[in-house]
């Protein structure tokens, strides 16, 4: 049968048939999206009838928006002036105669290069902690940005801040020191101790001579001026900062073996936990002046950074704790069979992986803490929403509501959404990391 | 060979408190017991100092004197004569109410959006999406303002209710009635009530009726009764099914065990549903939520909803896809197997961050002093300290109430979660 002539074959395929209409493109993708089942339609047609009540409610208002106008009845007049005269439109023109009160508060209105810059200062501090890529080099500036942001904010003496700065040299030096000639705990020891006696008795006098003797600073500005966005910002990431240190103290010492301790730890964190942040700002107001010697006072924002401070370490030494739980038991061996100390192990071995794998939960809490620094506005400090009721106490503005809200509410999510999604690149990295 | 050396000597040498890992610990401790104390005592020999340069005591006395002002909101009887301590009473039992409230609502969202965000329709996913990161992100005070200002600002007053031209109506045949005062709804009132309290006509002509809290009593213990007779029922329907392999049909018995009992408790006390109607300048009769109330409950409830849905939604995510697939080899059928199979693991994964939004939820409801609702904060945090000028002590009871609130709920749902965590080796 081989030799059977082939009387026809194909030697040039068919072009492809376009496949049906419905299986295409948008209609498709509609039918499996969309339409699905008759439930499907229904919950679309349901949220489609829910987008179109909301845009055609809030959506001309938002368009219409007056940007140009210095008070709440120039806004309403430009409004019934034009269209009809019964349209609905936002009077944007409360941000932007107010802006600057929104972002500085009360700050000195010529000072305000200040805390820009001090931002500018913070943002490449932080920069080689967050994207290890950068030169190393640029840890100097992290190192020095605390005390230069708090001097180019506060103001005064350069000595102050700078005599602040040495007390960690001191602290340095001293465990290097006690570390190499007598023993690793006397180095603990000296590096805690030798700095607390410098900061007591040593650094103001310090500063004071040298403010006496060369005179460098700049204008000082008050707490009281602080205020708006600035507020907001300063007191959040100073307690984001500082906390995070102590957030991995408690943690370390929630999980240690010595029993005084673990216990002092626990108490500790489950007692900030469990109440509200509040009360603490409340504790700060009328409590603290209890709490210390008689006649000394201090600044209520230092105050509420403090309380503020305390409450995220509670929250970021549990997250912590979670991380050093989830690693596994043989990194712990492993440290203790190379012979390395309790320190040691902790800073060479445990503590890099254990904070990697808590870096998201960190990332939640800082924004937790983020959104709530606007609790101080019940203390009297000028935050956002503080800022918005005194402008709303205003003649000019009095009856604003809307148009604030909106404003402050959109900058909190962008800062906020932002460092989420930063949280959850982070967390596919390390997952790509760890296959 | 030459002499060893001496083996240590035994005993004990003051230098081992130091270098000895066996005893270090110890001296660690004691020094940080020590500075702890020291603290302690600084702290509490400072607040005597300066309680008695203030000419102040401590004492919690004030608690049993009059406090002189009113509450607008009360689930249990109050007026200003009454003391500290039952205005606080008060107070607590208003932020239990607003918790709670928020708590159930707030469960109720979540799971829904939850479920709805992991939906294959695209808009709905979508608009899902937008909801929980529009919540997430932005600070819950924000929210409690702006449905404050929603409720008293775009509400109409009750004025515009009145007359032949009113301009606004009531919902739902007019039962429910939204003002910038709040919001009324019915209530129901006892005709034939057992609880002794007076009874009053609601309305000119109508049936007296009395508000009495032992006939809720009675009404939630019948619900109690028929709950626990409506598992006896589901228990023995399961044992039917072990030992025969059919499941009786319940459902109608089910329903009966539910309705009939209840509704005859209400037909025996006379139960009438009494409906606000407008009186003067105001509404009246029916339950009055306040502005406060709704502003609060709603915002937490959407806020904290927008985390548990998450919660649910990455709880579902972690069933494995091979659980439905081996149910379906099983041959479960397909509406039992998120019953049966997927829910009950997924459980696993959703209650430990569930108790601590629920811990959150009541923590954050003392941000009821942004629309003023008279929750523990405003009466014993709040007006009773600036009465009585008693900061240390409101300050630590009310500590002490928020931090005792915070471990039982921890408690309880660590018990119940323990009692579901699957029992590994």
């Amino acid at each position: 049968m081989s030799d059977t002539p082939v009387t026809y074959v194909r030697t040039q395929m068919l072009d492809q048939q376009a496949p049906p209409t419905s299986e295409v493109g948008p209609v498709r993708w509609m039918r499996e999206n969309l339409f699905s089942s008759p439930m499907n339609a229904i919950l679309t047609i349901l949220s489609l009838y829910v987008v179109y009540v909301v845009i055609s409610h809030v959506g001309p208002w938002l368009v219409n928006g007056i940007w140009d106008a210095d008070s709440l009845s120039e806004c309403r007049e430009i409004i019934a002036a034009t269209g009809d005269g019964h349209h609905s439109a936002a009077c944007f023109g409360v941000i932007t105669a107010r802006w600057h009160q929104l972002v500085f508060g009360y700050y000195p209105s010529e000072l305000y290069w200040r805390p820009v810059l001090a931002l500018v200062v913070f943002l490449v501090g932080i920069a080689p902690v967050m994207f290890p890529s950068l030169p190393r080099k640029l840890y100097i500036v992290t190192m020095a940005a605390p005390f230069l942001c708090f001097w180019l904010l506060w103001g005064g003496s350069i000595w102050f801040p700078i005599a602040i700065a040495l007390g960690f040299g001191v602290g340095v030096v001293a465990h290097k020191l006690l570390d190499a000639n007598v023993s690793s705990l006397a180095g603990m020891i000296g590096a805690i101790l030798l700095p607390l006696i410098y900061w007591l008795y040593i650094c103001g006098p310090l500063a004071g001579g040298l403010a006496s003797i060369i005179p460098l600073g700049i204008e000082f500005v008050p707490s009281r001026s602080f205020g708006g966005f600035m507020l907001s910002i300063v007191i959040g990431l100073s307690a984001i900062v500082i906390s995070l240190p102590l957030g991995i103290l408690l943690a370390l010492a929630r999980r240690s073996d010595l029993f005084i301790i673990k216990t002092c730890a626990v108490v500790f964190i489950e007692v900030i936990r469990g109440i509200p942040l509040i009360v603490w700002l409340f504790t700060a107001q009328l409590l603290l002046n209890y709490f210390l010697p008689p006649g000394s006072s201090f600044d209520l924002t230092l105050r509420v950074i403090i309380m503020v401070t305390l409450f995220a370490a509670a929250y970021i030494a549990e997250v912590i704790r979670g991380g050093l739980a989830a690693l596994p038991k043989g990194q712990y061996e492993g440290a203790d069979s190379l012979g390395l100390n309790y320190w040691q192990s902790m800073q060479l071995i445990v503590l890099p992986q254990a904070l990697k794998i808590s870096i998201p939960g960190i990332v939640n809490t800082f924004i937790g803490l983020f959104k709530d620094t606007t609790l101080v506005v019940f203390i009297g400090l000028f935050d956002p929403l503080g800022i918005a009721s005194a402008i709303r106490a205003t003649t000019e503005w009095n009856g604003i509501y809307w148009e604030l809200f909106l404003f402050i509410g959109i900058m909190f999510f962008i800062s906020c959404f932002s460092m989420g999604r930063y949280s959850l690149y982070l967390e596919k990295k390390l997952q790509r990391e760890h296959r | 060979m030459s002499t060893l050396t001496d083996p240590p000597k035994p005993g004990f040498r003051l230098s081992q408190l130091i270098y000895d890992t066996r005893y270090r610990s110890i001296t660690i401790q004691v020094i940080a017991l020590v500075l702890i104390v020291g603290a302690f005592w600084w702290l509490g020999n400072n607040t005597v100092n300066n309680l008695n340069a203030l000419g102040k005591d401590f004492d919690f006395g004030f608690l049993n004197s009059a406090a002189g002002y009113d509450i607008n909101q009360r689930l249990i009887e109050y007026d200003n004569q009454m003391s500290h301590g039952r205005a606080a009473l008060v107070g607590i039992l208003n932020t239990l109410l607003v918790a709670f409230m928020g708590c159930v609502s707030a469960l109720i969202i979540g799971v829904f959006v939850g479920v709805l965000r992991l939906s294959k329709n695209w808009v709905v996913s979508k608009l899902m999406a937008v909801y929980v990161e529009g919540f997430r992100n932005v600070p819950l005070l924000i929210w409690i303002l702006l449905i404050g200002a929603v409720m008293s600002e775009s509400m109409p007053q009750p004025r515009e209710f009145r007359g032949e031209d009113a301009t606004q109506s009531m919902y739902f045949s007019d039962n429910v009635a939204v003002t910038n005062r709040g919001i009324w709804i019915p209530r129901l009132g006892f005709a034939n009530s057992i609880s002794g309290e007076d009874a009053v006509a609601p309305i000119d002509g109508a049936t007296p009726v009395a508000a009495g809290g032992a006939d809720w009593l009675l009404i939630l213990g019948t619900l109690a009764l028929s709950l626990i007779a409506m598992r006896y029922v589901r228990n023995r329907a399961d044992k039917v099914q072990q030992s025969t392999g059919d499941r009786p049909t319940i459902w109608y018995q089910q329903l009966a065990i539910l309705v009939i009992p209840v509704g005859v408790v209400l037909i025996a006390l006379g139960a009438t549903i009494v409906s606000p109607y407008l009186k003067g300048f105001n509404f009246t009769e029916g339950t009055h939520l306040r502005n406060s109330l709704i502003a609060l409950w709603v915002a937490l409830s959407l806020y904290t909803g927008a985390f548990i849905a998450e919660i649910v939604r990455a709880g579902i995510l972690a069933v494995s896809k091979g659980q439905s697939e081996a149910a379906a080899a099983l041959g479960i059928q397909p509406s039992r197997t998120m019953k049966l199979v997927i829910l009950p693991q997924a459980m696993r994964v959703i209650i430990p961050p569930l108790i601590s939004q629920f811990l959150n939820l009541t923590k954050n409801s003392s941000l009821a002093i942004a629309v003023g609702y008279m929750d523990v904060r405003a009466t014993l945090g709040g007006i009773t300290i600036n009465q009585t000028g008693r900061e240390l002590e409101g300050m630590l009871l009310m500590g002490a109430f928020y931090l005792a609130l915070s471990l039982l709920i921890s408690g309880g749902m660590n018990y119940y979660n323990r009692s579901t965590q699957l029992a590994e080796r």
